[in-house]
């Protein structure tokens, strides 16, 4: 059986509480045994093990294989609650297989992908296909979202039990917002019996209108037609009511304004079942990015401005904003490099995801510890994934060893994924990926 | 004398001593056209290229007009005409014609920002001809031009913008430019066509024509595009027009000095009654004479002489 000893690194375990230097044994797929200096050691069934047992964790195993991973990070491997991974349909942005080895680059070991693929991921038969292509091709576990509709066409409900038992983790129609509060209702409702997360992509179409940035003097300069922040805000606000008249479980996808923020916040302390996700392009960039009619800089929600920033970030701070999701949304360049306004939306996220959530641990919103939560043990939690997240004996061996002092500069060129659009090209990075373990084995290192 | 610019694509980006050589440059232009024999040596052997996305009337022809007075060889291409309606994008588009080794392209568009990616995809240089809400620099010095020729200066000037700020790339180059001269802008239009933030650029904003017209030394009605009524930005075009269109009654209470600027084309009854848009007040048709003059001088400071 596959032996791995990850030896010397800091072992940061949110979900149990742990934070310090130590060893953590792989055997097969799963954790076998974890010591920490100086703290209280698990064995395999929870029972305390000697100290001088564990002092040479696998020393007399000829078969083990050892990585030395002194002076760097060691936690459970990051798990993505939003991403495109464009296949079936669109294999031309990316593939299952391009996908996951960028997740994997950035230290992602699950990522959950949404459902407007061409089929549409709204039955079985293509959510199986989906993780057929995963087990095959796939560099990190691939966890299914199903459509809250069929068609993701906003009027009836696709058949959310059999996507469930098919193996999908999540139900939502982002990039589409349900406009019909009735069939929103009804998702809500229909999904309790799964306790499966409803996740939703809040905007106002109407409000919204035919914008394609921030609407704001930056759109205004720029003579581009602006969203409001408004038009998010409507559609949190409606989803929050929905969520309390059904007592569904609500996930806000990308949450992009202040407005959206204090909605989320009064909702959690009125004690709703709602949880929310943040990308790190809606923490890091403002709408002046779109200067130059940038398109690496159009997505939607959109970039906003520095108020919502800094309330964003009192949200992660303070517990109303659970996850850090990226929306890696990959874009051939071809529907990139064309006018502004007839630009695709959406840039890629998972490669350059980890030095950008770093920067909350260097601005002090977050310690280290709450930033890997909100990367890994808070989205195990929302989709119900009880061995992953965490680092706990039993648990899946997918774990992220980060050197978080490597410097590096972002060359789009050499990124894993299919697609180039990102606005952070040239950029200077602190913090990466350094080994990803996925089931044991090493899926990634440099 | 030139330009130490590539391209003229915004008056935002563009310094004041840079108007104040254009201005004095079609000035001196000028004068070519009122000659029996309207033409100057001074680009021959030059290639212009007038791309052309969106109908226009006034804009291309004397942007071709200026070209050939300046014995340039000017070439029109219309979207409508071109492979555009075959489907190829603007990039490809561009570098087409780059290969063909023109030394401008004029290029009018729908979409902002369509001026300032071209003239990063080509060498030679692009004028902005308008693009989308954007802006329309040429129209915005030939309003200057205007202005100034009938004041003798722009410092201190009071400049009411009348009409649909949101969509209107004449008014954010003619904001930008008259404040950079030292004038007092102010807009006014119906608030659902007053775009976010842009007292921010240093207008003023009111909602009443009345009052925005009342001391002002220019009064400038912006075109009222028929199709943002559709969209519901004002309920009817009577009320429009009740509300915001500028006839005799309205102008009775202006400086008895004021004068009247249209970018065109009007809308006749709608944002402009007839009897203003021809009486004595209106320099509309002197606008259109100054544009000759101001193109020809923006061909002269990009492209005279011989290249740095």
């Amino acid at each position: 059986m596959n032996r791995l000893l990850i030896k010397g690194g800091r072992v940061i375990d949110p979900a149990n509480g742990v934070d310090g230097i130590g060893d953590v044994l792989i055997e097969g797929e799963k954790i076998k045994e974890i010591r920490i200096e100086g703290q209280r050691v698990k064995g395999p069934k929870g029972q305390r093990v000697k100290d001088s047992d564990t002092r040479t964790l696998g020393h007399s195993d000829t078969g083990l294989r050892t990585i030395d991973a002194s002076g760097l990070l060691v936690c459970p491997g990051f798990i993505d609650m939003h991403t495109h991974l464009r296949e079936p349909g669109y294999e031309y942005k990316e593939t299952i297989r391009t996908g996951t080895m960028a997740a994997a680059a950035g230290g992602f070991t699950s990522i959950a992908c949404m459902a407007n693929t061409n089929p549409v991921n709204d039955n079985a038969s293509v959510t199986r296909y989906i993780l057929k292509k995963a087990m095959e091709e796939g560099a990190v576990n691939v966890l299914p979202i199903g459509a809250i509709s069929k068609g993701l066409k906003g009027e009836t409900l696709s058949e959310i039990g059999e996507l469930k038992d098919s193996g999908c983790v999540a139900i939502s129609d982002d990039g589409r917002p349900v406009t019909n509060s009735g069939l929103m209702r009804l998702a809500m409702e229909y999904a309790r019996q799964f306790n499966l997360l409803v996740i939703s992509h809040c905007e106002d179409t109407g409000l919204a209108g035919d914008g394609v940035m921030n609407e704001g003097f930056v759109s205004t300069k720029l003579g581009l037609k602006g969203i409001p922040d408004a038009a998010e805000d409507i559609m949190v606000a409606r989803d929050i009511a929905l969520a309390e008249l059904t007592k569904g479980r609500l996930h806000i996808a990308h949450i992009s304004t202040k407005g959206s923020v204090a909605l989320v916040r009064n909702a959690k302390q009125r004690g709703l079942n709602i949880t929310a996700e943040v990308t790190p392009h809606h923490f890091t960039l403002t709408d002046e990015a779109v200067i130059g009619y940038n398109t690496n800089a159009k997505m939607n929600p959109p970039l906003r401005t520095m108020q919502d920033i800094d309330a964003i970030k009192r949200g992660l701070k303070d517990g109303t904003i659970d996850a850090i999701a990226t929306d890696h949304a990959p874009q051939d360049s071809d529907e990139k490099d064309v006018e502004f306004d007839k630009a695709a939306n959406g840039i890629i996220g998972l490669e350059t995801a980890l030095p950008l959530c770093l920067r909350l641990v260097s601005d002090n919103v977050l310690t280290l510890s709450e930033l890997i939560a909100k990367l890994s043990a808070n989205p195990a939690k929302l989709f119900g994934l009880n061995s992953k997240g965490t680092l706990k004996v039993g648990a899946d061996a997918d774990i992220a060893i980060v050197d978080l002092n490597k410097e590096w500069i972002v060359d789009a060129k050499e990124l894993k994924s299919k697609s180039r659009n990102t606005p952070f090209d040239g950029w200077k990075m602190k913090g990466k990926a350094v080994k990803t373990i996925v089931a044991g084995k090493i899926v990634y290192e440099r | 004398m030139r330009l130490k610019r590539k391209d003229i694509l915004t008056i935002e980006d563009i310094a004041r001593d840079e108007i104040e050589l254009i201005l004095s440059t079609a000035q001196s232009f000028k004068e070519v056209s009122e000659r029996e024999i309207k033409k100057v040596p001074t680009l021959r052997g030059r290639t212009i290229i007038n791309l052309f996305y969106e109908a226009s009337t006034r804009t291309r022809t004397s942007f071709e007009i200026a070209a050939k007075r300046m014995s340039a060889d000017a070439i029109n291409i219309s979207a409508s005409t071109s492979s555009v309606v075959k489907g190829e994008t603007l990039k490809d588009t561009a570098k087409n014609l780059e290969a063909m080794n023109p030394d401008c392209i004029v290029l009018r568009h729908p979409s902002s920002g369509a001026s300032e990616i071209l003239a990063r995809l080509v060498k030679c240089s692009v004028i902005n001809a308008g693009d989308g809400s954007h802006e329309h620099p040429s129209q915005a010095l030939l309003d200057l031009l205007t202005v100034r020729e009938r004041f003798e200066k722009i410092e201190g000037l009071k400049i009411a913008i009348i009409g649909d700020i949101s969509h209107s790339r004449v008014a954010r180059s003619n904001i930008y430019g008259f404040i950079k001269l030292g004038a007092e802008v102010t807009v006014a239009g119906p608030p659902t066509m007053i775009p976010s933030g842009i007292e921010k650029t240093g207008c003023r904003v009111l909602y009443k024509i009345e009052d925005a017209i009342k001391d002002a030394d220019v009064i400038m009605m912006l075109r009222i595009q028929l199709e943002r009524q559709k969209a519901g930005l004002f309920p009817t075009v009577r009320e429009y027009s009740r509300l915001f269109g500028l006839d005799s009654i309205k102008l009775a209470n202006a400086k008895k000095d004021v004068v009247i600027l249209h970018p065109g084309p009007i809308n006749r009854g709608v944002e402009i009654s007839s009897d203003v848009a021809d009486g004595p007040y209106s320099l509309i048709l002197g606008q259109v004479k100054n544009g000759v003059a101001v193109r020809m001088a923006l061909f002269y400071l990009l492209l005279g002489g011989s290249r740095e």
